[in-house]
């Protein structure tokens, strides 16, 4: 117990990092997963395989290994970075990207097809049918899944440990060698800080997901 | 009748086929509809009247054949199709009014996203044609908290809001309960004496008695008679037309 205390200043250090790889990589795997959703449900032919493509590849593959693609392979390949934090977020936001795609997929699905073919009959191109019409609807069904999603993504996070990276589960590997009597409360005290991000997400999505009941 | 020449029809098909796989729903169809003419398409249910409206605005897509409106052949997908749904107004049988955006939104919306319209233009033009149907008391309320017969008037009006050349109806009541029925179909008859071009599929016989100038009689995805509605209902000339209306006649 006293090891968690003497080693607060670690702890606080690696929560933040924990925090900034979640989010960072959080709004990435937003933005890259709901175009990927666009590109599945779109009229050309390319861009629905592509989409399809992508998202069976990285979200069959272990995280673990795109880890090694991004902080290996990519350098190799001529993509230099300077710190291993941005291996860390190329990997969380590929991978995320994929389940995001996904989730907003099934959402966009369960909004009505007569919502669409109204809106294209109104005159309006492909993506004022999405943007205007279809996404919002459909971010009511697809909120509790992101939620979900992005728990998972702050706890992949610590495969960034692995990597160089002194994030929350990084700094707990170092605690446990530092004090190698209290490794219990060392892990403890890891878990407890993971818990401080992804509690409040659940309750968040609980949040949301009466809000969503209401709106009903 | 007049014989219509295909080159200044507004809607015209020509030799359209569509398949649903084994399925031939529209067989070689060929259907001219002038300026300001209302026609109704009438048919038992899997006669492909249905499919035959969607495809005009392509909703549906053909096999082969083409379909032009005002002289101009139906694009392919992108921009060029959006331009010209911007002048095909439609309304649908289960309406399909933006769950999410208010009754004078849905009314707004493709005139300001699509024609770049002011929103204080749109606002009152939009307003207007509310009047016009008799909802526009209701301008601020979701579509959710309408009753179908003002949905579906809202529909029309949405649709009308475009300026659009023709306006298509897929079964416009037949999701309605019948207390309701006349209050979309009086707004329909409104539209045809105003001239509008209406291309109509109905189980409305009393409508096409009395807005149609010609009615289209449509069985196993062909067009089986094209007449005025006199000549339809008092002489129909296929026995399948004539077996229909009989049908429709002992209850």
């Amino acid at each position: 117990m006293d090891a968690v205390i003497a080693s607060l200043p670690e702890y606080w250090d690696g929560f933040l990092r924990t925090l900034y790889l979640s989010i960072i990589s959080g709004i990435i795997a937003l933005v890259v997963g709901t175009l990927l959703a666009a590109m599945r449900v779109s009229p050309v032919a390319a861009l629905r395989g592509f989409s399809m493509f992508y998202v069976e590849v990285a979200r069959n593959t272990p995280l673990t290994i795109i880890f090694f693609f991004a902080a290996i392979v990519l350098p190799r390949l001529g993509v230099k970075f300077e710190q291993f934090e941005v291996a860390a977020i190329i990997a969380l936001s590929s991978y995320t990207a994929a389940f995001i795609a996904e989730a907003v997929r099934s959402g966009v699905n369960s909004v009505p097809v007569g919502q669409a073919e109204a809106a294209r009959s109104v005159g309006m191109t492909f993506t004022q049918v999405l943007g205007f019409i279809v996404l919002p609807q459909a971010v009511r069904t697809v909120i509790p899944p992101l939620i979900n999603i992005l728990i998972a993504l702050v706890k992949n996070s610590s495969v960034a440990g692995a990597f160089f990276v002194l994030e929350l589960f990084g700094y707990g590997r170092q605690l446990s060698n530092d004090y190698g009597n209290q490794v219990l409360w060392i892990l403890l005290g890891v878990a407890f800080f993971y818990l401080l991000i992804t509690v409040p997400l659940g309750l968040l999505a609980h949040f949301v997901e009466r809000k969503v009941a209401i709106a009903r | 009748m007049t014989t219509q020449a295909s080159g200044d029809a507004l809607v015209s098909l020509n030799g359209v086929n569509k398949h649903y796989g084994q399925l031939h729903v529209l067989k070689d169809i060929n259907l001219q509809v002038q300026k300001g003419e209302v026609v109704v398409v009438i048919g038992p249910s899997g006669s492909g009247k249905s499919t035959l409206c969607r495809a005009i605005n392509r909703l549906e897509t053909i096999d082969d054949g083409d379909i032009a409106i005002d002289g101009k052949k139906l694009p392919e997908e992108g921009k060029d199709l959006a331009h010209l749904r911007a002048d095909v107004g439609m309304v649908f049988q289960s309406f399909n009014l933006f769950a999410h955006k208010t009754i004078l939104e849905n009314v707004t919306l493709g005139p300001i996203k699509v024609k770049k319209v002011a929103k204080g233009t749109a606002d009152k033009e939009a307003m207007a044609l509310l009047e016009r149907v008799g909802v526009g008391h209701q301008a601020p309320k979701l579509p959710a908290q309408l009753s179908g017969g003002q949905q579906q008037r809202v529909a029309i009006a949405r649709a009308l809001a475009m300026k659009p050349k023709v306006m298509l109806f897929d079964e416009p009541t037949s999701a309605l309960d019948p207390e309701m029925i006349n209050e979309v179909l009086d707004v329909m008859i409104q539209l045809a004496k105003e001239g509008m071009t209406m291309i109509v599929v109905t189980h409305e016989m009393g409508f096409a008695r009395k807005a149609a100038d010609r009615v289209v009689f449509m069985a196993d995805g062909q067009i089986v008679e094209d007449a005025t509605p006199e000549e339809f209902f008092t002489n129909p000339k296929s026995t399948r037309a004539k077996d229909f209306l009989s049908k429709l006649l002992t209850h």
